[in-house]
């Protein structure tokens, strides 16, 4: 029995059984802290009702969700409109099983990992994994036969697509640099230092790699300033406008579940996954119990720290308009990762690509140029229309044809026939 | 027809390279957010935790729900004179008059219904009451369930009255140059004396006491 219980698939199964439930607890308290850091940055109070402060109101939003009415329309893909918030979910959830939480746990003389699933390929299947997330945007918004879920869903399709580009390329880059797609052992390799005290982990090779990830990250999980597909003031509430109910809690947990994924994925890649400098249990050779419990902690608590800064951003920056955030993946993310990827490559031809310097002055280089074409050619990701002859002045700006002229103070009176 | 020259054309302002990169005014509003975050967990947030927590209004001049007074006798002290709701702009007072049971008034009101959701509080009906019988008094939560529960009787009005009998509400509070509204001008009366006293006491002060001598240096209004 004690032979059973400390084989690799007990403990993966008791992983995975674990983690469910973790996870639907944080997902839950993930919204539950979204609405106070909401409240907080504009000077509310927030959800403080059902609890102390407020602690229990994901479990009374969670029973809302299952007794209110289950209502499926008449006029939708009944098959497919039931498929989607389940699609959803089970894909949000699954990407954790290649997650690596607590490094290995030595007892009876076998070296157990606590990683659900340990497959050679773990990074092309969370990215294979996180791509398929689109299906539960496209099938919610096709079945429900609702142009504005329909709008939404072709929104976010077109813009998981676009931004899984740069996503891709940083996540070349971090691979090229550590030689592997296992994901334990892309965290293993982050355990050493330079100079004796920097932690060698893959921010401070690639930091704009991260940052790029990170905010492709945010417009794969449809995060504000991404969060086109549910723009409610043009599209009702996007592609699941007809969900009620349990269904519609479940496309909310997904895209938490979402979230959650993308911190740990970024936490694995470029922050050292459950690696803290300095600290005995964070380090690969620690293998106790302790350890095993200390790794998982850190590695929760560099995930929740993502989180906190996905719901800062959200409750500070107003949406993109679409053309705008096209024009972000398209014009700017893409050539810049393309650059960090051609310096890799040469990095790696040189061998340097574990070099800090090389690599941060190779960085420094891609900033500057891409900085260079987004400022000093005069066009702006944020799409204002540079290309317009500048008018002001009193009078009627009627000489050019092109250009109509407003009333003053109505802000902004030049417009581009 | 508009003429040109009336017309202002303001272009948005140049952009600089710092600005339209997009990122460092990211940072900034994060920092803006950031700040309030903090703020609001340091405990400077500004809500009341309403039914734990009451808010101190200026009670001094706060209009709140009716109250229809007692006269010393306990009777009520209106003599359905009609004033109020003839003064009344939003037409919420309803009264009926009946002849009274007692000697010394000829009217008494049998029916005396306010409707609180019609009423505006202005307090022009205690300003027309000749009795000072209607009052506005400084209770703000008035709630109820529904829109007929929301017209108050003449019994409920009284019962207010012995709710909040020992409150004096406002009378004729001096709205301009109260303190903590607006701004006042220096050298102003202050909003608790009366203009007319002060000026008085000037008056007074200058007409007893002795002028200062040309001489000597002004030390202000106080005697030596």
């Amino acid at each position: 029995m004690r032979e059973f219980l400390t084989s690799q698939f007990a403990v993966s199964v008791a992983l995975a059984i674990v983690l469910l439930v973790v996870i639907l607890t944080t997902v839950a308290y993930c919204i539950y802290f979204e609405r106070k850091i909401a409240a907080w940055i504009q000077d509310r109070c927030g959800p403080n009702r059902v609890g102390p402060w407020g602690l229990l109101q994901p479990l009374a939003d969670g029973l809302k969700f299952v007794f209110k009415e289950d209502v499926v329309p008449a006029h939708v893909d009944k098959p497919l409109f039931i498929l989607a918030p389940a699609a959803m979910f089970i894909i949000g959830v699954i990407g954790f099983a290649a997650i690596p939480f607590g490094g290995q746990w030595l007892i009876d003389g076998k070296l157990l990992d606590i990683q659900v699933a340990k497959p050679d390929i773990g990074l092309l299947y969370i990215l294979g994994v996180a791509s398929m997330g689109v299906y539960g945007v496209v099938l919610g918004g096709w079945a429900s036969n609702n142009k504005y879920s329909f709008y939404g869903a072709i929104r976010a399709t077109a813009q998981m697509l676009s931004y899984e580009i740069p996503m891709g390329l940083c996540i070349l880059v971090a691979v090229l640099t550590m030689g592997t797609l296992r994901l334990e052992t892309i965290t293993a390799e982050q355990t050493g230092y330079w100079l004796g005290f920097v932690p060698q982990w893959n921010i401070f090779l690639h930091p704009i790699a991260a940052f790029t990830l990170f905010v492709a990250a945010l417009a794969e999980a449809n995060r504000t300033p991404f969060d086109l597909a549910e723009a409610e003031q043009e599209l009702v509430g996007g592609y699941h406008t007809e969900y009620s109910a349990l269904k519609f809690g479940l496309f909310f947990l997904g895209e938490y579940a979402h979230m959650i994924v993308a911190s740990a994925f970024i936490a694995v890649l470029f922050f050292g996954g459950w690696h803290l400098p300095w600290l005995p249990w964070t380090q690969p050779e620690a293998t106790s119990l302790l350890a095993v419990l200390v790794k998982m902690l850190v590695m929760g608590a560099k995930i929740c720290f993502f989180l906190f800064i996905m719901m800062w951003i959200r409750w500070t920056i107003p949406r993109f308009r679409y053309d705008q955030l096209m024009r972000l993946a398209w014009q700017r993310l893409i050539p810049m990762t393309l650059g960090l990827f051609v310096l890799t490559v040469i990095l790696l031809y040189f061998d340097k690509h574990r070099s800090p310097l090389w690599a941060l002055v190779g960085n420094a280089a891609v900033l500057a140029i891409t900085f260079w074409f987004a400022s000093m050619r005069r066009v702006e990701i944020t799409g204002r229309q540079v290309n317009m002859p500048r008018i002001s002045g009193i009078g009627r700006a009627s000489q050019s044809p092109d250009i109509h002229v407003g009333r003053t103070g109505q802000g902004i009176s030049g417009v581009q026939a | 027809m508009i003429k040109d020259e009336d017309i202002l054309v303001v272009d948005q302002p140049e952009l600089s390279a710092a600005e339209r990169l997009y990122i460092p005014q990211i940072l900034d509003g994060m920092k803006t957010t950031l700040v309030h975050l903090g703020q609001t967990l340091a405990g400077k947030g500004r809500t009341v935790q309403y039914p734990e927590q009451q808010r101190t209004l200026r009670l001094e001049n706060y209009r709140g729900v009716h109250r229809l007074n007692r006269d010393p006798d306990g009777r009520v002290a209106c003599v359905a004179c009609f004033m109020c709701s003839t003064a009344c702009p939003a037409h919420c007072i309803h009264i009926e008059a009946g002849e009274s049971p007692w000697p010394d008034r000829e009217k008494y009101p049998v029916k005396f219904d306010i409707d609180e959701l019609r009423c505006i509080y202005c307090g022009m009906c205690e300003e027309a009451c000749p009795v000072d019988a209607i009052e506005l008094t400084q209770q703000y939560n008035l709630v109820g369930r529904t829109r007929q529960e929301m017209i108050l009787d003449k019994e409920e009005l009284l019962s207010i009255f012995d709710e909040t009998k020992g409150v004096k509400p406002r009378r004729n509070p001096k709205i301009t140059g109260y303190p903590t509204t607006g701004r006042r001008e220096h050298g102003e009366p202050q909003a608790s004396t009366p203009a007319h006293a002060r000026h008085d006491d000037a008056a007074a002060g200058r007409a007893g006491s002795n002028p200062p001598s040309p001489g000597a240096p002004q030390t202000g209004d106080r005697p030596a």
